[in-house]
């Protein structure tokens, strides 16, 4: 079937299995960022934004989201530039396999929530794990970008 | 503690990838190996724990629409081999084929498909047709030994070192070691703690899964991409499974999405090579959750057997640790992990040790083939002397602190239970004192009733792990001086997301007097590195930076011998001075620019050096851990509140990398030791996804705390010794520790679940 | 691996139902567990085009689409303020938010999973379900009936005065529950639903009238007690029957003495 997917603004015309899974069709379109952890929708690597809010790519066919408006790290580059060298401060990033979908979901946190608390943070973002980092160096780098950002603002 | 000062060292900088990272750019083997033509690789699983491939029809897989080649056993080389990532000669042993009929754990493979779409190869997957000869598996470790079921029955089963192992018994490997009459010291002990402890299979679980990418290069060689830790050993298992030359294969790892140990396997490079070789066209294998759960590497089940002699006052006098380790259906790092069981925790007791006793027994069962995760071992032995540790203190009402400051190895003390080696840099005191102070020792550890059920309270533990294997690793550095005065470091470790590669550059722009940027790294690849062991055995710091360390200064009186030559002088009175190099006691100077063009130019100089290096020591990390719990006496749930780690890995090279080294190995414990079940039915784990295997998310790991108290490691680059492990092993101790406090009961079985709290029992290690 | 042959973006619920009525065909909600059915559908209906994701709230009830997702359950002010915060409590801890963007109340009723914190928290309210061709009927109900071809349309829950607790015990936090609980007042009637026992949400109601006289820790614990000894419970991997009759104790306790604060 054909599809028609907007991907970080720019239309997709596609011939898709009704199967395809929005991950794997993202990644054909050379959206590398979006990655796959889990075959059970447990580790949120594949998260990309879908009409702006937070989805798992594994989950969506690429025919329900014909007609939707999809970004993924490569669109969010801007936005992410703005607070990923306070997680590179923290050493964070460590091996980087979740850090597309880590990054992206907290772009979705910080646009809902712009002034979380630590819990609101750990509680928006739970569904992404990493076994890297333990969390807390995550935590702190986002911590630092709001101090930073709002001590900018007083 | 001898004091230094340094410039680049000891400094937080950034990873060197860390923005390509963060900004999600292809740099993982999936990302780059997206060409048209490669062939999708997968496995069909033995369905059995210990079956014989009777007959296997692959006739209509073959003839489907988009399959290139279906193999079986008959169509792969019969020469054993180990998938260990380990110096040749392995002590694992050669017990794997590529594919056997003789099929030993459930997921065991069957066949190789490969096709041209993974909708092809799953089509194909479901009509072959395999009839096995269902045997009776070896389930029960306790049982394996000279159990009449054998598991390698094989003649052609090989071991290259004698380790004990013996496949007409079942055995892996076996040894023992002893210094002083350990029985005799028992004798006249006030208080002997006996128990035993259990841990469990866990997963490294690292976020990308197993995976590979084979080609043909140009110049007709096997090219592997993959997501290894040991990019040389790769290169020789790969040359014994396929039976070609080392000449005819190149392997590289690009960016690995974490191993913990996972990836010093080769756990499934074999497939998609064999692909390539035998169809020359590029192939890929990328393993689900599914297959990285019940057919991995994970850490050895064990049972750790533990003897503990003590005065009344405290002193320990005497250890006996007995372990019987399930190395399951292969034999991967059996020999090697179980001896970390007991020489990583019996030496943290090297203050009053009058004789110890370690023994081990490592033995095959029909169940998931184990390797190397993150502390190699040493979480296993750590857990249960540390429990032993806790409970003596607790029965004599001693504080465990305070039992620990009196029983400790120090500076200057000769560790027995540790080859012999002599504590020479050992900041462990000054850890407990510290976490003594930052986490409140004295507030939290008293059990205080919160109401409505809960109750808080704390635990402690300490640990060691070593920084190399001792006269065995091998780490080598090139370092170029480039066109405009800046450096290429070229190495062969493997950065896992550590960020190795940084911290090597750290220490160039150290030597060098330049900055992190000025040195590019290039590292793990068979064609350009200089040889590596690769990064396991937490070396990768103060083996491969002592490498990197001696390049420099061998760098450096290269440069001074160029700039003599254009000077005219004697290389004796040149001065490398960062930028330049000076004369001494002159005003002369020369770029390093401009050396490095004189390189270019009619020069018999290359302006590279190679270094290698060894260790005759491999000088312990150290640390202490402390946790805060509140557990729900009603439900017995677990809540982390806070955990405070102060760690010696000597000069912390850089301490922003380091503190996340520490607090990713406290979360691994914290799920080790409260969530990370491994159940098996039929010999089959039943966790086998992430919806079943459940690891910490960042609402279970609580607060971290980190801290360094820095000795100074004389054999190491400035000072340091190895961060990567020791991180792993408090949190299992100092949560049981923590949970007897709060219930009465010690748990010797990890995890300790929420029900077992609650009824005071564990389904196997309930006897108190 | 899920086999889907055809998708169809349903035009209307007489096609929906129409296209359904064949073994092959499958309703899609948010695709999370379906997914990992490994089924072959040949024709996968979604429903995501007929405005079914909307949650609607009126002076007596709140109507909500099969196809609103567990975060919208999560985060509506008046299904929250009416639950006093249980909604969300029932919710929060089910994965992450990507997958309860994803993830639809249809999909989690429909499924009638003994898992379902979803299930546990409308047991304890005057809960509906409109099927398309079935009707309305009492979502206690409803979970005992065997799967049909029908179409689940919205739930309905009606707004009688209530005070309700939420308690769930999961081993990690965002794992499935190993029990769920949630205890009610609806208008004058007591009730307890004991959900992921393993199985599916049980409703428990108070005909002894043990709390009648009133909630004090006497009768909740007597009220815990009936609980957990009405809740059948089962052993599976995390956790066995024994462990499971002690949390439906507990935490029917706990649910107890807390609504009785609100009362």
């Amino acid at each position: 079937m054909e599809v028609k997917i907007n991907v970080n603004g720019r239309v997709i015309t596609d011939s898709v299995d009704a199967d395809m899974l929005l991950m794997d069709f993202l990644r054909k379109h050379g959206c590398y960022s979006v990655k796959c952890g889990c075959e059970t929708t447990n580790c949120g690597l594949c998260t990309v934004l879908m009409d702006d809010v937070p989805v798992l790519s594994c989950s969506v066919l690429a025919a329900r989201a014909a007609g939707h408006k999809i970004m993924t790290l490569e669109g969010l580059q801007e936005e992410a530039k703005e607070f990923i060298g306070f997680i590179a401060n923290q050493g964070a990033e460590q091996c980087g396999f979740c850090n597309p979908g880590f990054i992206v979901n907290t772009i979705a946190l910080l646009r809902e929530n712009p002034n979380p608390t630590d819990d609101e943070i750990r509680a928006f973002l739970v569904g992404n794990l990493c076994r890297c980092s333990g969390y807390d160096g995550q935590l702190r780098g986002i911590r630092d970008f709001l101090n930073f950002r709002n001590s900018r603002k007083e | 503690m001898a004091e230094r000062n340094f410039k680049v060292v000891g400094k937080g900088h950034r990873k060197k990838d860390s923005e390509q990272l963060l900004l999600g750019k292809p740099l993982f083997v999936d990302d780059i190996t997206t060409g048209q033509g490669t062939l999708v690789v997968k496995l069909l699983r033995s369905p059995h724990p210990n079956a014989i491939v009777e007959d296997i029809n692959t006739a209509v897989a073959k003839k489907l629409p988009g399959i290139v080649a279906v193999y079986t056993w008959q169509d792969v080389p019969q020469e054993r081999f180990a998938i260990a990532g380990q110096t040749y000669p392995e002590p694992s042993p050669y017990d794997r084929l590529i594919l056997d009929r003789h099929v030993r754990f459930v997921g065991d493979p069957v066949a190789i498909i490969a096709g041209e779409t993974e909708k092809a190869v799953d089509a194909a997957m479901k009509v072959i047709k395999v009839k096995y000869e269902v045997l009776e598996p070896v389930l029960d470790y306790h049982t394996a030994k000279d159990n009449p079921v054998l598991v390698h029955p094989e003649d052609n089963w090989k071991a290259s070192l004698p380790v004990g192992g013996d496949n007409k018994r079942n055995m892996v490997a076996a040894e023992e070691h002893t210094h002083g009459d350990v029985d005799a010291v028992f004798a006249t002990c006030d208080h002997i703690i006996e128990h035993k402890f259990h841990i469990r299979a866990v997963q490294q679980t690292m976020m990308e899964t197993f995976r590979a990418y084979t080609e043909i290069d140009r110049y007709g060689r096997l090219h592997v991409i993959s997501s290894t830790q040991i990019v040389f050993h790769l290169r020789r298992i790969l040359s014994h499974a396929l039976g070609i030359p080392k000449s005819k294969i190149r392997t590289e790892k690009p960016r690995i999405g974490g191993g913990f140990g996972a990836k010093q396997t080769a756990v499934n490079e074999v497939y998609p090579a064999f692909v390539t070789w035998m169809t020359k066209r590029p192939a890929k294998i990328i393993y689900s959750r599914k297959e990285c759960q019940i057919c991995g590497s994970p850490r050895h089940e064990m049972e750790v057997s533990v003897r503990l002699g003590a005065m009344q006052d405290g002193t320990i006098r005497g250890i006996h640790v007995y372990t019987l380790s399930n190395s399951g259906a292969y034999g991967e790092h059996g020999p090697t992990t179980v001896h970390l069981s007991g020489t990583k925790p019996i030496p943290l007791y090297t203050g009053n040790l009058e004789a110890y006793r370690f023994n081990t027994e490592v033995v095959y069962t029909n169940l998931q083939a184990a390797g190397a995760y993150r502390g190699y071992g040493a979480p296993q032995g750590i857990f249960a002397v540390e429990s032993c540790v806790n409970e003596l203190a607790e029965k004599i009402g001693m504080d465990p602190t305070e039992i620990r400051l009196k029983n400790m190895v120090r500076e200057g003390m000769i560790m027995h239970a540790y080859y012999g080696e002599t504590c020479n840099a050992c900041a462990l005191d000054r850890c407990m004192e510290r976490a003594k102070e930052l986490f409140k020792w004295d507030e939290k550890y008293p059990v205080r009733d919160m109401g409505n059920g809960k109750v808080r309270t704390a635990g402690v533990a300490m640990a060691m792990q070593g920084s190399c294997i001792s006269n065995l690793d091998v780490g080598s550095a090139t370092l170029k001086l480039s066109d405009d005065g800046t450096y290429n470091l070229i190495h062969g470790a493997a950065d896992m997301g550590t960020g190795s590669d940084t911290i090597l550059a750290q220490m160039v722009a150290e030597c060098m007097d330049c900055e992190p940027d000025d040195v590019a790294v290039l590292s793990a690849d068979t064609d350009y590195s200089p040889y590596d062991s690769g990064s396991y055995a937490s070396s990768t710091t103060y083996i491969t930076g002592k490498a990197t360390e001696l390049a420099c200064e061998k760098l450096k009186k290269e440069i001074c011998h160029v700039a003599a030559g254009m000077l005219g002088c004697d290389e004796e009175e040149m001065e490398f001075a960062g930028k330049e190099v000076k004369r001494i006691g002159t005003d002369q100077s020369v770029s390093l620019k401009d050396i490095s063009y004189k390189l270019q130019l009619n020069s018999n100089d290359s302006g590279t050096v190679t270094v290698s290096h060894s260790s005759p020591v491999s000088p312990p990390p150290y640390m202490v851990g402390m946790v805060e719990i509140e557990l729900d006496k009603l439900t017995g749930k677990v809540d982390i509140l806070n955990y405070q780690s102060v760690v010696d890995c000597g000069t912390v090279i850089n301490p922003k990398l380091a503190r996340i080294q520490t607090e990713g190995g406290i979360a691994q414990g914290i799920g080790m030791a409260l969530m990370e079940n491994v159940t098996y039915v039929n010999g089959k784990p039943l966790e086998e996804s992430f919806m079943q295997y459940k690891i910490p998310s960042r609402q279970d790991v609580g607060v971290l705390r980190t801290e360094f108290e820095q000795s100074y490691e004389p054999t190491g680059p400035f000072g340091a010794k190895s961060i990567g492990e020791v991180v792993i092993n408090t949190p299992a101790p100092a949560l049981a520790h923590a949970i007897y406090r709060a219930t009465g009961t010690w748990f010797r079985d990890l995890p300790i679940l929420p029900e077992h709290i609650v009824f005071g029992k564990q389904p196997f290690y309930d006897k108190d | 691996m899920l086999t889907i042959k055809n998708y169809v973006r349903a035009q209307s619920l007489d096609e929906a139902y129409e296209l359904n009525q064949k073994k092959t065909a499958c309703v899609m909600g948010g695709m999370m567990w379906l997914r990992m059915t490994g089924r072959t559908v040949m024709t996968m209906i979604d429903l995501c085009g007929l405005g079914l994701n909307k949650i609607e709230e009126t002076e007596t009830e709140f109507s909500i689409g099969a196809m609103v997702t567990l975060r919208q359950l999560e985060t509506h002010p008046g299904l929250n303020a009416y639950t006093k915060g249980c909604m969300k409590k029932a919710v929060q801890d089910i994965v992450g938010i990507q997958f309860r963007n994803g993830a639809t109340v249809g999909g989690s009723i429909y499924g009638r999973f003994g898992f379902s914190d979803v299930v546990t928290v409308f047991q304890a309210m005057d809960t509906y379900v409109e099927m398309h061709k079935g009707g309305i009927i009492p979502l206690a109900e409803f979970v005992k009936k065997p799967y049909d071809r029908d179409i689940l349309v919205r739930i309905i829950v009606k707004k009688q005065p209530l005070a309700i607790s939420y308690q769930a015990m999961r081993i990690q936090r965002t794992d499935f529950p190993v029990l769920t609980c949630a205890v009610s007042k609806l208008g004058d009637e007591y009730r307890a639903a004991i959900g992921a026992r393993p199985s599916v949400a049980a409703l428990i109601r108070d005909t002894e009238g043990i709390l009648a006289a009133g909630i004090n820790d006497d009768s909740a614990e007597k009220f815990a007690a009936a609980v957990a000894a009405a809740a059948k419970t089962d052993s599976n991997s995390r956790g066995s029957a024994e462990y499971r009759t002690h949390l439906a104790k507990v935490l029917t306790q706990r649910a107890t003495l807390e609504i009785g604060g609100q009362l």
